[in-house]
């Protein structure tokens, strides 16, 4: 589950945190604890995520008697909202990482494996293991897989300053190695070349970011004259939101930052230290002397083998069809979507997972209680996006590309801010933690 | 803003010290504001001569605040941008000069004791 680089969730918690804690304090009234729902509903979360491991406490919070199971077959847990800082070089691999179970309620069961096969129709997960758990209700909460495999010519096992490669969004080591090619390439000086996928991704902001900051690293160090940065969007603009697309442009023009559109990264040759690239006009390579990979990004191949996904839209994608207002999925009541994995317009960052959470509580214990839920997810999405260390623009948006500010008036979301960098430094990985124990 | 409130922010700040030191900084500040008090009521009035020192503290308090932050956070005076950013600084170096002050003006009257006025 998760995202990379965006979230915000306490917003008025971090400004509280970065100065004005006092009027924050004011704002509270304490949260109204809800009486325990009795029940003997057996859930599945699949996946121990920011979205599953939150919705895990969550629910075991509210319910008194359900029999809650996680599958997750990863040891550790990673914020990979502090993948792009380790990618900088201002936190080391271990920033991000954690151990999965310790995000876990008392109570619950934990199975630590995978799921190999889900049938929505029996309501019924079979691990790798070969172990077979039955659900009255399944919250999908696997995040996203990585498909390193669709960049020809690519492996992990290239990332690092030898070859000029990044690859930020693998994992918190191959982002530390990520940084040692960022930082060779910043002293020695070179094409650097940028970009994202054209499928939907984590975390739309991060591609940008990591650009932004290698161009601040280059100046500081005075290395800016001996380096080119190229951004290559795979559409017709640098940010799905116009508004902040326009920003964004501004901004690289400012930085003498080159942007081409409708480039998507097909194959990289790290001998020859050329990418291939797919437009419009057809395919072209390019010489750099450091890139930044990022893979088309799809769901998991046990989902989208489940029936779970959407039949006529994200087709080479997978995401589930959910109600993109109550994350419900369309066809299986019993089903929810937390996180990456809905096929809804926006939303896959950490804190669109924050404003999944309260809507899928809602709904799946209002159907335990006999009732109709009533919240409703308006595909609230943010991100610190950081302009260079030390700034960054906190903008948040929803499903109509509105900007929807949580302190109109006082941060202002298209301006670089310092304080919006303090949010995501210092306060953003606690607020995640709270959201993560469903204290947030 | 979603399920915001007083407990979310303690949260916070517990994950971002911890809880152990989170509470223990919050004991300190209690500690040392009822020391205050305490030597308020003892004293039965403000000695101006040690205000007058902890007035002089002030400004190395909020420096240190305002340093401490900057250097906490990978940042520097280039990154304030906005009006809200020399707001949130000004609010640092505050919370610090006023901190230091009360701490300079506490430790003078618990270590030299009532002193007559000038």
């Amino acid at each position: 589950m998760s995202d990379l680089d965006h979230f915000t969730a306490s917003r008025r918690g971090f400004l509280g945190l970065a100065g004005a804690g006092g009027a924050a304090l004011a704002l509270g009234t304490g949260a109204a604890q809800a009486q325990k729902q009795r029940t003997s509903a057996r859930i599945l979360i699949l996946g121990a995520g920011a979205g599953g491991a939150a919705i895990a406490n969550r629910l075991a919070d509210r319910l008194e008697g359900a029999q809650i199971t996680v599958l997750d077959g990863k040891q550790e847990h990673w914020y990979q909202p502090g993948f792009t800082l380790i990618a900088a070089g201002l936190k080391p691999a271990s920033y991000a990482t954690s151990s999965l179970a310790g995000w876990l309620p008392r109570g619950i069961s934990f199975v630590n494996d995978y799921a190999a096969e889900l049938d929505p129709e029996a309501n019924r997960v079979t691990t790798t293991g070969g172990q077979r758990i039955d659900y009255d209700y399944l919250i999908v909460a696997t995040g996203l897989v990585l498909d390193w495999d669709a960049v020809e010519g690519f492996d992990l096992s290239m990332v690092g300053p030898e070859n000029g490669i990044s690859a930020h969004y693998a994992s918190p080591e191959l982002a530390e190695k990520s940084w040692h090619a960022l930082d060779r390439f910043t002293d020695q000086g070179g094409v650097g070349m940028f970009g994202r996928p054209a499928t939907e991704m984590k975390c739309a902001g991060a591609p940008v970011k990591i650009c932004f900051l290698g161009e601040d690293i280059a100046t500081t160090k005075g290395n800016r004259a001996k380096c080119e940065f190229i951004y290559n969007a795979q559409a017709q603009n640098l940010f799905g939101v116009p508004v902040i697309h326009h920003r964004v442009r501004q901004i690289m023009d400012e930085r003498n930052i080159t942007y081409r559109y409708q480039h998507v990264l097909k194959a990289i040759d790290p001998g020859a230290k050329t990418a291939t690239y797919i437009t419009p006009e057809g395919e072209i390579t390019d010489a750099w002397d450091f890139i930044n990979v990022i893979p088309p990004q799809r769901a998991p191949q046990v989902i989208r083998d489940s029936g779970l996904s959407w039949a006529d839209k994200w087709v080479d994608q997978g995401w589930i069809e959910v109600d993109q207002q109550t994350l419900r999925h369309a066809r299986y009541s019993n089903v929810f979507g937390i996180g990456d994995i809905n096929g809804v317009p926006k939303g896959k960052t950490a804190a669109s997972v924050k404003f999944h959470l309260p809507v899928v509580e809602d709904h799946l214990i209002a159907e335990i209680a006999g009732r109709e839920g009533t919240k409703l997810y308006g595909g609230y999405t943010s991100c610190p996006l950081i302009t260079r260390i030390g700034r960054a623009m906190l903008v948040e948006f929803d499903y109509n590309d509105n900007l929807v500010p949580s302190f109109p008036g006082l941060i202002a979301p298209l301006e670089e801010l310092w304080i919006s960098w303090l949010m995501k430094e210092v306060a953003l990985k606690a607020t995640y933690n709270a959201m993560l124990r469903g204290r947030a | 803003m979603e399920d915001f409130s007083f407990m979310t922010l303690l949260a916070v700040f517990e994950e971002i010290f911890g809880r152990g030191l989170f509470w223990t900084m919050v004991a300190v500040a209690v500690a040392i504001t009822l020391a205050y008090l305490y030597v308020l009521i003892r004293d039965r009035s403000m000695s101006m001569r040690k205000f007058l020192l902890a007035q002089l503290s002030m400004p190395f308090g909020g420096a240190a605040a305002v340093w401490f932050v900057m250097i906490m956070t990978s940042s520097g005076f280039r990154d304030i941008g906005g009006p809200i950013d020399w707001i949130v600084l000004l609010g640092v170096f505050v919370a610090g000069a006023v901190g230091f002050a009360i701490l300079v003006y506490v430790a003078q009257s618990l270590i030299r004791g009532k002193a007559p006025e000038a």
